[in-house]
């Protein structure tokens, strides 16, 4: 086959609308961002075009008023729960979904249609229902705890509400259908007589799961680890309504200096750093794509 | 033929007893029941549908019988899963495992058989050196070539020694030259291991060449089963016939049979005496004559008619003749020999000629 190469200039010019709007809606914003981060706070919120770090100290010092710096881990800690927040229900959806994916994979194609659509319906209803849904669902005198006091299991029990605990939930409950599709897309691809070739080479069902369809679906389970984990670490929602303003992740962080702090410049140097967290762990994966492809090839 | 398996008194390897297979409400296999004896290259045929790749999935376990059992070595296999199955599949898509080298895919089943890691790593280089694909050990399917796939799906079955070794059509995806060249190595194979091989296929000159026996399968029944030679030379029913290699089939009405032979008046006219299967007196039958035991033009034949030629057919070492006698038209290849011969030109005039040997009598 031969491929028609024009010469670069058209190339250029024909991804033209392409550049343009990553140049005005990705560039021109984070520029805007990241020059923020780097200003003085204004008196009343907002900002002036002073140049300083102080921003991204504040993240992790608290300036005394002789402008000595003192440690505060305050932020550090909202970073550290972000994280692992993010992780845990990364995990979670993981082991949930794949389970689920492989159920649905073996249904019949009518089946299997009527629920991969149950599996999205829930984006058909507002995020903040749904996760306001949740307090009713773990709050005081909520379904779970009428339940247990009915079946007499418990006599009383501290609210689910309002911690890292709920937070989880929520976080896991609104995102693991974005891990439930790439996974049954990866089993759906799956060559049914590859299964059949490990059972016929004297692979029980586990050894069956555990060498052949696990690493094949590998690439769908990264995906959905991505399209779980990043936005994850931008939640808002959740935390706010889940965490009771206690516990707070970066996204409400974020928000609370956008707004009733009216401290511009640390917000934006905290989405900084959100972002650079992002970039650093899709790079890495990005390499590890290429550096896998790379040597496949030079072999 | 294998003169030295009908020597010795074979071993069972496999007993198909009253197989049948039903999905659904289609009846994909009606109960059959034959033996494949050890060290045997066993070939089922048939066109698709036919049941013969049910058949296989039944003994490897992907499927299992509606009826009947499958005696492995002389124990009933009934239930058994296939992972506890000792046969092995060369699967149609090969179904390398992608994410494996070839050397892994090749020791994946010594794995699970629990052999220890020496002795794994034996075996696997015995294996790439019997099917030659020792410098490609450490490549991923996905770097080879359909014929180098090929090798490595024969290695990976082979290696744990399977008491049966089935193929699936292993050879339908591969271009022509290399599918000649593979039914070469296949059968070297089979004698070098001395494993008995259930091949299954819809081509018929690919079972003629390969099989010590061909079980001829259609419409889910077993139609005849026999040497290549007995199944081409005395095919059993007409289906047979059609099916393996090619024919030219007249009308005849049955006058007598005595025992092996009948005898019949055809649509040529003459009457002549043959070899028979399921002829009745009195009814109509099919007489069939292969296309190369016509001769053009007429020798010293028993039997001739006259004719014309209607059209030819040239074909490097054969060419076909159509030849139509009395409003019948027969097909007749001719070897093209060292010099380039006789031609035969269309509107021609000639006589063709045939023995009675040659023909056979099939009830309708």
């Amino acid at each position: 086959m031969t491929r028609h190469i024009k010469s670069p200039g058209w190339n250029v010019l024909g991804l033209l609308p392409t550049h343009l709007i990553m140049f005005l809606t990705l560039i021109i914003p984070v520029g805007i961002i990241v020059l923020v981060s780097f200003s003085t706070r204004g008196p009343y919120g907002g900002f002036e075009y002073v140049f300083t770090t102080a921003p991204y100290k504040q993240i992790l010092f608290n300036e005394g008023w002789a402008g000595e710096l003192e440690f505060n881990p305050q932020y550090l800690i909202v970073v550290a729960r972000t994280l692992l927040l993010s992780a845990g229900t990364t995990l979670i959806c993981l082991v949930l979904s794949f389970p689920v994916a492989h159920f649905i994979s073996l249904q019949k194609p009518s089946l299997k249609v009527a629920l991969i659509y149950l599996v999205t319906l829930p984006f058909w209803v507002s995020m903040i229902v749904r996760v306001y849904s949740w307090i009713i669902i773990l709050g005081n005198e909520g379904v779970i705890e009428k339940t247990l006091r009915a079946l007499g299991l418990i006599d009383d029990m501290d609210s689910l509400l309002f911690g890292d605990t709920a937070m989880l939930i929520g976080l896991v409950y609104s995102y693991i259908p974005l891990m439930i599709l790439p996974i049954f897309a990866s089993i759906e691809k799956l060559d049914p007589a590859l299964i059949e070739a490990s059972h016929d080479l004297y692979g029980s069902r586990l050894i069956t799961l555990h060498r052949v369809i696990l690493p094949l679906c590998q690439p769908g389970m990264l995906a959905g680890a991505i399209l779980v984990f990043v936005p994850c670490l931008g939640a808002v929602l959740e935390p706010t309504l889940l965490g009771g303003g206690k516990s707070m992740m970066m996204g409400n962080l974020i928000q609370l200096q956008f707004g009733a702090a009216r401290n511009w410049p640390l917000g934006a140097a905290i989405s900084i750093v959100l972002m650079t967290a992002v970039l650093i762990f899709l790079v890495a994966r990005g390499l590890r794509a290429v550096r896998r492809e790379t040597t496949e090839l030079a072999l | 033929m294998n003169d030295e398996a009908c020597l010795r008194a074979p071993r069972k390897a496999v007993e198909i007893k009253g197989v049948s297979k039903v999905f659904g409400t289609y009846q994909a296999l009606k109960p059959v029941s034959f033996d494949i004896y050890d060290n045997e290259f066993f070939t089922l045929l048939g066109p698709s549908g036919c049941g013969k790749t049910t058949l296989l999935r039944m003994i490897a376990g992907f499927e299992q019988p509606t009826t009947g059992k499958i005696f492995l070595h002389g124990s009933n296999i009934q239930g058994l899963p296939p992972h506890k199955r000792r046969v092995n599949t060369v699967f149609q898509s090969y179904a390398l495992f992608p994410h494996m080298s070839v050397e892994q895919n090749i020791g994946f089943g010594l794995e699970n058989l629990g052999w220890s890691k020496d002795r794994r790593d034996a075996r696997v280089a015995d294996m790439l050196r019997l099917v030659h694909m020792e410098a490609f050990a450490g490549r991923k399917p996905q770097q080879l070539s359909g014929g180098q796939r090929q090798r490595v799906a024969l290695a990976r079955a082979l290696a744990p020694e399977p008491e049966v070794l089935l193929l699936d059509e292993p050879l339908s995806a591969l271009d022509l030259k290399l599918r000649q060249a593979m039914r070469d190595e296949l059968r070297i194979l089979q004698r070098k291991t001395g494993i008995t091989f259930v091949f299954v296929t819809h081509d018929q000159e690919e079972a003629l060449d390969l099989s010590d026996r061909i079980c001829v399968l259609g419409d889910g029944e077993i139609q005849q089963l026999g040497t290549p030679a007995a199944i081409y030379e005395e095919p059993s029913n007409r289906f047979v016939a059609d099916f393996i290699g090619e024919t030219n089939f007249l009308d005849a009405e049955v006058i007598a049979v005595d025992g092996e032979q009948a005898t019949v008046t055809t649509q040529l006219g003459m009457t002549l005496t043959a070899s028979h299967k399921k002829a009745v007196a009195g009814q109509k039958a099919f007489m069939s004559i292969r296309p190369e035991k016509i001769s053009l033009p007429a020798q010293d034949n028993p039997i001739a008619v006259d004719g014309t030629i209607m059209g030819t057919n040239y074909l490097g070492g054969y060419t076909y003749y159509l030849v139509e006698t009395g409003g019948i038209r027969l097909r007749i290849s001719k070897r093209n020999s060292v010099s380039r011969g006789q031609m035969f030109e269309i509107g021609q005039s000639v006589k063709v000629g045939f023995a009675a040997e040659s023909v056979r009598i099939l009830g309708a």
